[in-house]
């Protein structure tokens, strides 16, 4: 295989690592005003993220440093031609941090909460509009500049894209809780499953086969709504663990289908002469010999102590009793 | 303002206060993982409760590192994307690594810290705090490697116009690197010391938990001292390959205008930058030449002179940084280091033999002296960057050139005020926090991090 392929693979790689894990905490952070009735339940949904959620933005930052590293004219057009909605992004984030770090920090967590919620849900939102309009050709000029605004980037399609996104790791996060708590909490989460479940193959459905172009991706599409399916199913039977893998797959499957429809190019432009491809846009043979060490070392290192680390905390978190 | 200058701006402000919460958090996580081996290896509770007690400080403003870095890893492609187009090839590989080498480790790491008290094994738990120590340490490491980078490009060549990698051992290995990285992180020591010492001053001055607070204000005098050291010998060296790889830095540092042997060591100036020379210059004879060259008749060059080499050398052009900051920044970084080092001194001085100092006056200076090294952190960076300019890649790459074209003013507006509103929001918040858990003290009964997680609970 071509290093470069290799690299467009790991960077999508890194992406689902980054939606397969903090989806589920954005998830977790939507659902506070509507699963959190009691300070106590919120305390709960928290403490089933909190000694993962910053292990899990990491990936986003990897992904961003390796698109640098591999890719630097696709680094560049995309974080300088979507400056205003990464920008928002990053507002987001630092909001969500700061509240996840601080909220039991304070005497009253109830701001924190819901800056919580809105740093989760911007996110959800705008990373699937941004990735929609990577898939989907956007105007870049022949130094690979960005020569649309911030409007060009808000169109139909794209808008459908953060809606999935969103919906997608709503649906994921009301799986992770049902796993991860116990009563009335993981009841609710069940019931949430249930309502959004089918609204969310329906967007994520309908956002998924406007996407496709190249024929194979419809493995992916397919590989989606099985996932779906199987959620709603084994939500229905009270297997939580079979639900949660079930809306894990839907999320891989939904970057599969994304960056399958986008090679090879990594940001197609609306004039084709402009596109960025996986040749045009990489760094040099001996960078990107040089990253696949690197790479091929550690990623199975830093996967084997995340995993353990989900291991050490699998118990279920209960919010009965306070001590 | 042009986009330029607005993206400048974004990119010193950010960056700076970024670098207020990263010194911190490296002295500090060592110092944490010191004190929990401490209570590993004697069992004493005094150890336990300053293990919590400072690490529950670290925490907080280990959060303010984390969101203020996200901004960062995305800032070049955001706001100098041509620099990013020209340098990706070299510069993104060291942030690459940095990421899946150090963030990883530490984020997930402290994950199984804050949260595994009773979940791991003593042995085990004690080692994730370790491990997230080495991970802030190997993450400076690999971020310096690529800012050494643009001090003194190594490892590349030019190619289609734009810098291509060749060697990234010399990248890794850069001479500059390596006096850069023991600098700061002897100046982070030199921070997280007289954070402790600040604070633990605060409580002997109520005389509240004196047995605690005075074996953690020793502690940190020590680590105060023996860092201060640190910087200056790492300093020193930096000094010296600085003459040699960017001797305009130096020269602007001292207002040197012409070429001098056994030159003098500046304390207090004040120069005519339009005409190139100095009304009043107050020395220390032979200081330049000694630090810059080992050698007190040593050959130091000065900037009209290397003004007028650049000219030959890359063409017409402005190539002095402002000399007034970049004097200036430079004598007080090593002042107000130079302070902290004094009050860890004068510390350990007043406290020798289990005594504690009668006077008010040390504690009060010891709470404001908590300022010192992040004024002198900020100082030595300003320097080091406002230094290089007009350069981004030191005689490869102006800063001018490295924008983004395709961003406007009005977006670099909007962002800059943006991001400086939430700092500032921000900073009040973590000094809150701060003040609100330090008043607190050592006592506190219930882990507020852990408990929600502790409680009984089932498995599945
Ligand atoms: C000398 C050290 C140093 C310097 C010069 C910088 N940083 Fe930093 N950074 C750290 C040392 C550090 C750290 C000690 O590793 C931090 C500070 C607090 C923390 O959480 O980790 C961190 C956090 C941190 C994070 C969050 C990591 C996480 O989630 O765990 C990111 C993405 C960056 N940084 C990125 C940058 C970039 C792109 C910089 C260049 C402009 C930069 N930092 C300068
Ligand atoms: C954390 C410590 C750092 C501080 C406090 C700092 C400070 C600054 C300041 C004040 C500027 C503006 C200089 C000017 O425009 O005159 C600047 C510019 C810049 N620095 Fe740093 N810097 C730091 C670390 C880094 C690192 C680690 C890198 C790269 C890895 C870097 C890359 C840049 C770039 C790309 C610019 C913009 C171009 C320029 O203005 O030269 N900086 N920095
Ligand atoms: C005797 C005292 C000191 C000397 C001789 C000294 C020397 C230097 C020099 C020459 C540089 C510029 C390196 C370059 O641009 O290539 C520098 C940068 C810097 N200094 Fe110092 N310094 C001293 C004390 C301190 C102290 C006490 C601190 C903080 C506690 C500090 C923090 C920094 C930082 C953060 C930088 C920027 C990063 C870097 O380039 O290393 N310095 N110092």
């Amino acid at each position: 295989m071509e290093l470069t392929t290799v690299w467009f693979v790991l960077i999508a790689v890194l992406w689902t690592g980054y939606f397969v894990l903090e989806g589920f905490d954005f998830g977790v952070g939507m659902l506070m005003p509507v699963l959190g009735r009691t300070a106590a339940d919120r305390k709960t949904m928290v403490a089933t993220i909190g000694p993962v959620w910053d292990g899990n933005e990491v990936w986003v930052l990897v992904a961003g440093g390796a698109t640098f590293a591999a890719f630097p004219e696709w680094y560049a057009t995309l974080f300088s031609g979507f400056y205003l909605p990464l920008f928002l992004i990053l507002l987001a984030l630092i909001v969500r941090g700061i509240a996840l770090e601080y909220r039991n920090k304070t005497a009253s967590a109830k701001g924190w909460d819901r800056a919580f919620f809105w740093g989760s849900l911007g996110p959800a939102v705008l990373w699937g509009v941004a990735l929609a309009n990577v898939v989907r050709e956007v105007p870049l000029d022949a130094n690979h500049e960005y020569t649309g605004t911030l409007f060009t980037l808000l169109n139909p399609y794209a808008l459908l894209g953060g809606v999935a996104t969103a919906a997608l790791f709503a649906l994921h996060g009301a799986t992770f809780l049902a796993l991860r708590t116990t009563g009335e909490l993981r009841e609710r989460a069940t019931r949430v499953t249930w309502l959004l479940g089918p609204a969310t193959a329906v967007v994520a459905g309908v956002f998924l086969v406007l996407t496709v172009d190249n024929p194979l991706t419809w493995i992916a599409v397919a590989v989606a709504a099985a996932g779906l399916l199987a959620t709603i199913l084994a939500t229905l039977r009270g297997r939580d663990g079979w639900a949660f893998t079930g809306t894990a797959v839907a999320v891989v499957a939904l970057v599969v289908t994304l960056f399958g429809n986008l090679w090879p190019d990594v940001m197609p432009a609306v004039d084709p002469a402009n596109s960025l491809t996986v040749t045009n846009a990489s760094s040099s043979p001996y960078t990107l010999t040089v990253m696949t060490w690197v790479a091929a070392i550690f990623t199975p290192v830093v996967l084997a102590y995340q995993g353990w680390t989900y291991w050490v905390f699998r118990r279920r978190v209960t919010g009965a009793v306070t001590s | 303002m042009d986009v330029l200058d607005l993206s400048r701006w974004q990119f010193g402000i950010t960056t700076v206060y970024h670098f207020l919460f990263v010194p911190l958090t490296i002295g500090l996580s060592i110092i944490v993982a010191g004190l929990q081996t401490a209570w590993h290896r004697t069992g004493k509770e005094k150890y336990l409760k300053l293990t919590k007690f400072w690490g529950r400080l670290f925490l907080i403003n280990f959060a303010m590192g984390v969101v203020t870095g996200i901004v960062q890893e995305f800032q070049f492609g955001m706001n100098w994307s041509d620099y990013s187009r020209f340098v990706g090839d070299v510069f993104g590989a060291p942030l690459a690594m940095e990421g899946l080498m150090a963030f990883f480790l530490e984020s997930t790491f402290l994950g199984l810290w804050i949260f595994g008290w009773d979940r791991l094994s003593p042995r085990l738990h004690l080692a994730t705090i370790w491990l997230a120590a080495i991970g802030t340490n190997i993450s400076a490491y690999f971020i310096l490697a690529a800012n050494s980078w643009m001090q003194h490009p190594v490892g590349y060549r030019i190619n289609n116009g734009r810098a291509e990698l060749t060697d990234i051992w010399a990248v890794l290995t850069n001479p500059t690197t390596l006096v850069t990285f023991p600098h700061v992180i002897f100046g982070a020591f030199v921070t997280a010391g007289a954070f402790v010492i600040g604070v633990s001053a605060w409580f002997l001055m109520r005389k509240r938990d004196v047995d605690l607070f005075r074996t953690s204000a020793k502690l940190a005098m020590v680590v105060t001292g023996v860092a201060s050291i640190g910087v200056a010998f790492s300093g020193h060296w930096q000094a010296q390959i600085m003459t040699e790889q960017q001797p305009m830095k130096m020269a602007a540092a001292e207002a040197l205008w012409e070429d001098e042997r056994a030159a003098g060591f500046s304390l207090f100036a004040v120069g005519d930058v339009e005409n190139g020379r100095n009304h009043v210059n107050i020395q220390i004879p032979y200081g330049l030449s000694l630090l810059a060259t080992n050698s007190p008749d040593g050959q130091v060059e000065g900037i009209n002179d290397i003004q007028a080499r650049y000219e030959r050398q890359y063409g017409p052009g402005d190539y002095k940084p402002v000399v007034g900051i970049a004097y200036w920044t430079f004598r007080l970084m090593i002042g107000f280091g130079a302070l902290a080092a004094l009050l860890a001194l004068a510390g350990l001085w007043l406290m020798r033999r289990g005594r504690l100092p009668e006077s008010r006056w040390f504690y009060r200076a010891a709470l404001a002296g908590i300022a010192l090294p992040f004024l002198a952190n900020t100082m030595g960076w300003i320097f080091t960057e406002m230094g290089r300019q007009p350069w981004t890649v030191f005689g490869v790459m102006r800063t001018a050139a490295a924008v983004s074209p395709g961003v406007d003013v009005a977006e670099v507006a909007t962002t800059l005020v943006g991001f400086t509103l939430a700092y500032a929001v921000l900073a009040v918040i973590e000094i809150r926090l701060l003040v609100k858990f330090i008043r607190i003290g050592p006592h506190e009964q219930a882990e507020p991090e852990t408990d929600a997680d502790s409680l009984p609970a089932l498995t599945y």
